[in-house]
């Protein structure tokens, strides 16, 4: 029998109130593709730090082409021909691809002098080699996240890995991208290269793996091979039982429009216009799903809409009045509900207690003050009130809110965010990274909401989510709307296309 | 309904009562371990530890006087510890309390000896006193708000700006002080200020002793700091923007205008600490700066948890310390400067409290509140 | 570092000079004033030139250091109190070339290992410790003032004082110090030409080696050091220990170089002052310079404004180059931005 390129055998690791990995075995054959498949939180990328280095198990042994060995950092993983493709890239963005790839692995001349001359050799020679289009004089800031991600897998290659390990690679991709990295994959595999794909995604999985293992809960629930399974046996493995993928909902009862939005534009901190020309319409009692893949141009829409980013032109209409570049209060106060992308960076303050969150957006209205003093008993009762209301699960109402699990902060968000009078609830990644029960109830409050006839926005990279959800879909391409589409027409191939900009009528330029 | 177990005040006192304790440990700690260090340096320079905190004890609460002393030190201590405090709350590093408090001194001490003859009027006590002390405020509060302003506006770090204003300061001073606003007495030689006029003078508690009206007006602001941070929606507003400025803007606060305001209340606050200074001890003001406050102010800050409860506390001991340290120096010859090497290893331990936490074997609780800055950007 | 800031700095200095010379020129030959402020700016530009370097090297791996003043204070207190004990041991209450010379070097050396030294204090609290590194560094500035203070009234207000052997020598550039007129100017002390060496010195590690490399990829983005195995908190203690003894190189300056005795307090904000340069310089040894420059010919300018007759007060003179910094920071004349990663500790997330 052929040995391993890398096996695991009882990997056991521990954080604070968590058991992350519970004794984890794991082989990966030479030249394979072997899908670490998972919910968020099941514990695939803490044993893909543990395989590079950078976590250390509390028990269980690695062995690389059948030896054991121990790995200390990442060093040691590198030495062994392992390399890791990081979900967030670890790349430095005033650097060139060129720094990028050679950092802590540089040749020099005359002893000190680094040798960029020679590097950059290299790096062109391999690029080529693996059909991997990379300059390595561009700065990594210029570049698209495709290309980024290239620059990470040059740089294992570089570094001679001959394992290497994607954690969640399509996340930021179009499905053609996703299909362009699938097909490097290939390449890669049969010039000998055993390659471990971390993702959640179902149907990547059945596309590309040799083999499949599922991860639940820190354990391993079983090792199958495509032919032998798929989707709903994959998702029911994934999350313990049968999922129901789609909400209940009766067809929507478009009422007044709520929202126009007509060819705003925004710029990003850069001062790259992010959204060009961006026209929709929300009405009363209708889901807008907005569908694209991260980062064209959904966050600064959202900002751009709820006053935190400045719009650089177009017109932004709320229940018949411009409400384009106010700021956060008066749109708030004209019935706008905001669950926002990132909750610790905007939802919360995380270290203030439960009650103080709950009322962030009116703690200067009746009866949580009068005139200048906070009036904390009503407060405290308000805060008693939604945790009930919303089953935030709590010891306390006086903890702080970091010390809740990230379904619970996400409850508290939309505890607060639903329980204003509001006309529009827009919704950003609203159940990115939550456990599968808190993403059924946060759907169906949000379908509660929509038959309660508020208007809401939808945008999620996820397009199972705004399958599930949405009445009618638009799809953002590099800040454009290319098209809106009434959900029960739109398949999934349509919309993938779209994501990636590709548009049958090629007028949309 | 609420159970009597479960009021809401009872939980809240409780909850107090048992804060407070925790909140207490480490920095009671720190101060012990500073101490015993403290008495390390100077055992290895060659002096006697024991006799100098004997001294120091009895130079700072011997006698009526000796209290009263520490009181009058603890003064400026409480306004600008308040300062630094306040500023923390908001997420802003203010390094430039000293800078606030010349400015307050300044402008205090033109009000006290030159408004009246400006204005060519006699100005009551009761009128030419709050004059004084509101406008050394007011200017310190600007004076503060500039960086603020600055940071707001163009985000521009408070920690240089204020640094730089320090010295813009020092030198109009130094300036106006040797100038304009020279005394005039023919004997003057020195860089300050003439005498403010009587009735811009705070008075004295007590016939004999120097602790003046100054030192009550400090605790009353104490309360009223604690009650704005705690009790006011203005006080959410700067708590929220100072641990988390994106959720605030997220919240339809006014994040620009919180961090002006800020800087310019934590300014007032370092300027009332120049202002008492001049009105209520010197009656005039001298050019003699350094960094001396602005440092002591941070210290009683952080020692004091950036509660204004424990500012004042810590406020206190800083002023005992400076005043003891007089006395200690002349029973024992041990240099005043030690106070300020102690006062040192006090933060340090305060800052470094997993030092204190290790030594003293006390659990880490799970997560600080107040989100200091940290880096330029 | 941006070209407009650069040419903006530079041409700062330019105005200054000019100013001395235009307004001077009434009573003295304008090369004498030229030559003699070029010079003076050189000279008390050396502490800020280092200090910023100083900081240049911690910042550049993540550490913000305002401590450069505490450390330039220490060194200055312990290299000079090595100095006078040194010498004393050579040669007694006498001072012979050979005792001055050792001493000298004792000294300096002191002086750099003490700015070492509080370097490792500094990156213990705020690598090891993660406290926060402004507060960190606030604790070296008040030791610093506390201990210089406290020591030199112990050892020095009683008994016998060793003497002071004197200061650095003055190096005579070989070439460039022969021109005529303006040779003066190539006559510098040695550490205010080791400052300009240490500029240079500084550009070339910092990007142009493998070091430099790994210390902006520290200070930029740790975890992506991390993952390629590079030891960040292994490069932010050297970083910051060498920045220590720059500083302390600085510290120097103040006791063997300046002046041969000790002030407490002396530094007198120069080490805030080195930090505002290095900020203005956007965090590169050549704007640091450059912005040292600024403050070195503002003070030049108040040195000289008496014997040059210019008429507006000191202070506003001395004014200038805070006013300056804070319009620098304002980001008018060209923007920079700190190291992404400056001021936030590294944190290994896993056990």
């Amino acid at each position: 029998m052929e040995t391993n390129a890398l096996e695991l055998k009882a990997i056991t690791k521990r954080f604070p109130g968590v058991l992350a990995n519970d004794r984890v075995d794991f082989q990966l054959r030479k030249g394979e593709i072997h899908a670490l498949l998972g919910e968020n939180g099941a514990g695939k990328t803490t044993l893909m730090n543990i395989v590079y280095g950078l976590y250390h198990q509390d028990a269980g042994e690695i062995l690389v082409n059948g030896a054991p060995v121990a790995i200390r950092d990442p060093n040691d993983a590198i030495r062994r021909g392992i390399g890791m493709v990081h979900q967030h890239f670890m790349l430095i963005p005033v650097f060139t691809v060129a720094e990028n790839i050679i950092l802590g692995t540089e040749t020099v001349r005359h002893g000190v002098v680094l040798d960029r001359q020679t590097a950059s050799a290299r790096i062109r020679a391999l690029s080529h080699q693996y059909g991997l289009d990379v300059n390595p004089d561009l700065l990594v800031h210029d570049l698209p996240v495709g290309v980024q991600q290239r620059v990470e897998i040059v740089k294992a290659l570089y570094r001679q890995a001959d394992v290497l390990i994607l954690d969640e690679p399509t996340a930021v991709l179009t499905p053609q991208e996703a299909g362009d990295l699938f097909r490097i994959m290939r390449e890669l595999t049969g010039r000998g290269v055993s390659i471990i794909f971390i993702t959640h995604k179902l149907k990547e999985v059945l596309e590309i793996a040799d083999r499949i293992t599922t991860l639940r809960a820190g354990r391993v629930v079983g090792t199958v091979t495509p032919a032998e399974t798929d989707e709903h046996k994959l998702a029911a493995m994934m999350v313990g039982r049968e999922v129901i993928l789609t909400v209940e909902k009766q067809p929507a009862q478009p009422a007044a429009e709520v929202l126009r939005v007509e060819h705003l534009r925004v710029l990003d901190e850069r001062k790259v216009p992010v959204v060009n020309d961006a026209s929709f319409t929300v009405r009363a009692g209708e889901v807008l799903g907005i569908a694209g893949v991260q980062g064209n141009g959904q966050t600064e829409l959202v900002e751009a809409l709820t006053g935190l980013r400045a719009a650089t032109g177009g017109k932004i209409t709320l229940l018949d009045q411009a409400v384009t570049n106010q700021p956060p209060r008066p749109i708030i106060e004209r019935g706008v509900a905001h669950v926002p992308e990132d909750r610790h960076k905007h939802g919360l303050v995380l270290p203030f207690p439960i009650s103080d969150n709950l009322v962030l957006c009116t703690y200067y209205q009746t009866p949580f003050a009068r005139g200048w003093q906070m009036d904390y008993a009503a407060i405290d009762a308000n805060a008693r009130e939604r945790i009930r209301d919303f089953d935030v699960r709590t010891p306390s109402p006086f903890i702080p809110v970091e010390s809740l699990s990230g379904g619970n902060q996400q409850k508290v968000i939309v505890a607060r965010e639903f329980s204003r009078p509001i006309k529009l609830l827009i919704l950003n990644q609203p159940t990115r990274g939550l456990d599968v029960g808190s993403i059924e109830y946060i759907h169906r409050r949000v379908i509660e909401w929509r038959d309660r006839g508020c208007a809401v926005l939808l945008v999620s990279a996820e397009l199972d989510e705004i399958l599930s959800l949405a009445d009618r879909i638009a799809v953002i391409y590099k800040g454009r709307i290319l098209e809106t589409l009434n959900a029960v027409d739109a398949t999934r191939e349509q919309l993938g296309l779209l994501m990636a900009g590709v548009t049958q009528t090629p007028a949309a330029q | 309904m609420a159970q009597s177990s479960e009021s809401p005040f009872a939980r809240r006192a409780l909850n107090l009562v048992r804060l407070g304790f925790n909140e207490l440990t480490v920095p009671v700690l720190a101060v012990v371990t500073a101490l015993v260090v403290g008495g390390l340096v100077m055992l290895v320079a060659g002096g006697d530890p024991l006799l100098a905190y004997l001294g120091l004890w009895e130079g700072a609460f011997g006698d009526a006087k000796a209290i009263s002393e520490t009181f009058v030190w603890a003064t400026p201590y409480i306004f600008a510890g308040l300062a630094v405090a306040l500023a923390f709350k908001g997420g802003l590093f203010n390094i430039g309390a000293e800078g606030q408090l010349a400015m307050g001194a300044v402008v205090a001490a033109w009000i006290g000896y030159a408004l009246p003859g400006v204005l060519k009027i006699e100005l009551p006590a009761f009128i030419h006193i709050p004059l004084a002390v509101l406008g050394g405020a007011f200017a310190g509060g600007i004076w503060g708000a500039i960086p603020g302003w600055l940071k707001a506006k163009t985000g521009a770090h408070e920690v240089i700006n204020t640094i730089m204003m320090n010295y813009i300061i020092l030198l109009i001073a130094s300036f106006l002080l040797n100038g304009p606003m020279k005394d005039p007495n023919p004997l003057n030689v020195i860089a300050r200020t003439p005498s403010i006029a009587e009735s811009a003078r705070v008075p004295r508690l007590l016939p004999d002793l120097r602790v003046h009206w100054g030192f009550v007006f400090a605790l009353g602001v104490v309360v009223l700091v604690w009650w704005l941070l705690y009790k006011t929606t203005v006080g959410f507003e700067i708590r929220t923007v100072g641990t988390n400025p994106n959720a605030g803007q997220y919240a339809g606060m006014n994040v620009a205008w919180i961090t002006v305001l800020t800087m310019g209340l934590s300014g007032a606050l370092a300027g009332l600490a120049g202002t008492i200074e001049v009105t209520a001890l010197n009656y005039r003001h001298e050019l003699s700066f350094s960094l001396g406050y602005g440092f002591d102010a941070i210290t009683v800050a952080l020692l004091g948890k950036t509660h204004p409860v424990g500012v004042a506390l810590a406020a206190i001991l800083m002023g005992a310390m400076r005043n003891g340290a007089t006395r200690m120096q002349f029973l024992t010859q041990v240099p005043v400067d030690i106070v300020s090497v102690i006062q040192s290893l006090i933060l340090l331990f305060v800052a470094a409290d997993v030092i204190v936490r290790f030594l003293f074997r006390i659990r880490t609780p799970k997560q600080g509140d107040a989100m200091m800055t940290r880096g330029w950007s | 570092m941006s070209l407009p800031r650069f040419a903006f700095i530079l041409l700062t200095v330019g105005a200054i000079i000019a100013t001395a010379v235009v307004i001077g020129g009434a009573q003295l030959p304008a090369a004498l004033i030229l030559v003699s402020m070029i010079r003076t700016t050189l000279q008390v530009a050396t502490p800020l030139t280092l200090g910023a370097l100083s900081g240049v090297y911690c910042e550049r791996a993540g550490v913000v250091n305002i401590a450069i003043e505490g450390m330039m204070l220490l060194s200055a207190f312990f290299g000079f109190v090595a100095s006078i004990y040194t010498n004393q041991a050579i040669a007694g209450t006498e001072i012979t070339p050979t005792s001055t010379a050792l001493s000298l070097i004792v000294g300096v050396t002191v002086a750099i290992l003490i700015g070492g030294l509080s370097g490792a204090f500094h990156a213990a609290l705020s690598v090891t410790f993660r406290v926060n590194q402004i507060i960190s560094g606030t604790v070296i500035n008040i030791l610093a003032i506390g201990l210089t203070g406290y020591l030199n009234r112990q050892l020095f207000f009683q008994g016998q004082v060793p003497h002071a052997p004197g200061v650095l020598p003055t190096i005579h550039i070989p070439v460039l110090a022969d021109l005529p007129v303006f040779g003066k100017i190539f006559e510098q002390q040695l550490i205010a030409i080791t400052a300009i060496v240490l500029v240079v010195l500084t550009h070339f590690v910092l990007f142009h080696t493998p070091w430099g490399l790994r210390t902006r990829a520290v200070g930029e983005h740790p975890r992506a050091a991390d993952t390629v195995g590079i030891n960040v908190f292994k490069m932010r203690y050297a970083n910051t220990i060498i920045g220590g003894m720059i500083a302390g190189l600085a510290g120097a300056y103040f006791t063997l170089e300046s002046v041969p005795s000790f002030e407490p307090l002396m530094t007198n904000g120069r080490g805030f002052i080195s930090l505002a340069a290095m900020i203005f310089g956007g965090w590169t040894p050549f704007g640091a310079w450059a912005a040292s420059l600024v403050f070195g010919a503002a003070q030049a300018l108040q040195i000289n404004a008496q014997g040059f007759g210019i008429p507006v007060p000191s202070q506003f003179v001395g004014m200038l180059p805070y006013i300056l910094t804070m319009i620098a920071l304002t980001g008018i004349v060209g923007k920079t931005s700190a190291p992404a990663a400056d001021g936030i500790a590294y944190e290994k997330t896993g056990g």
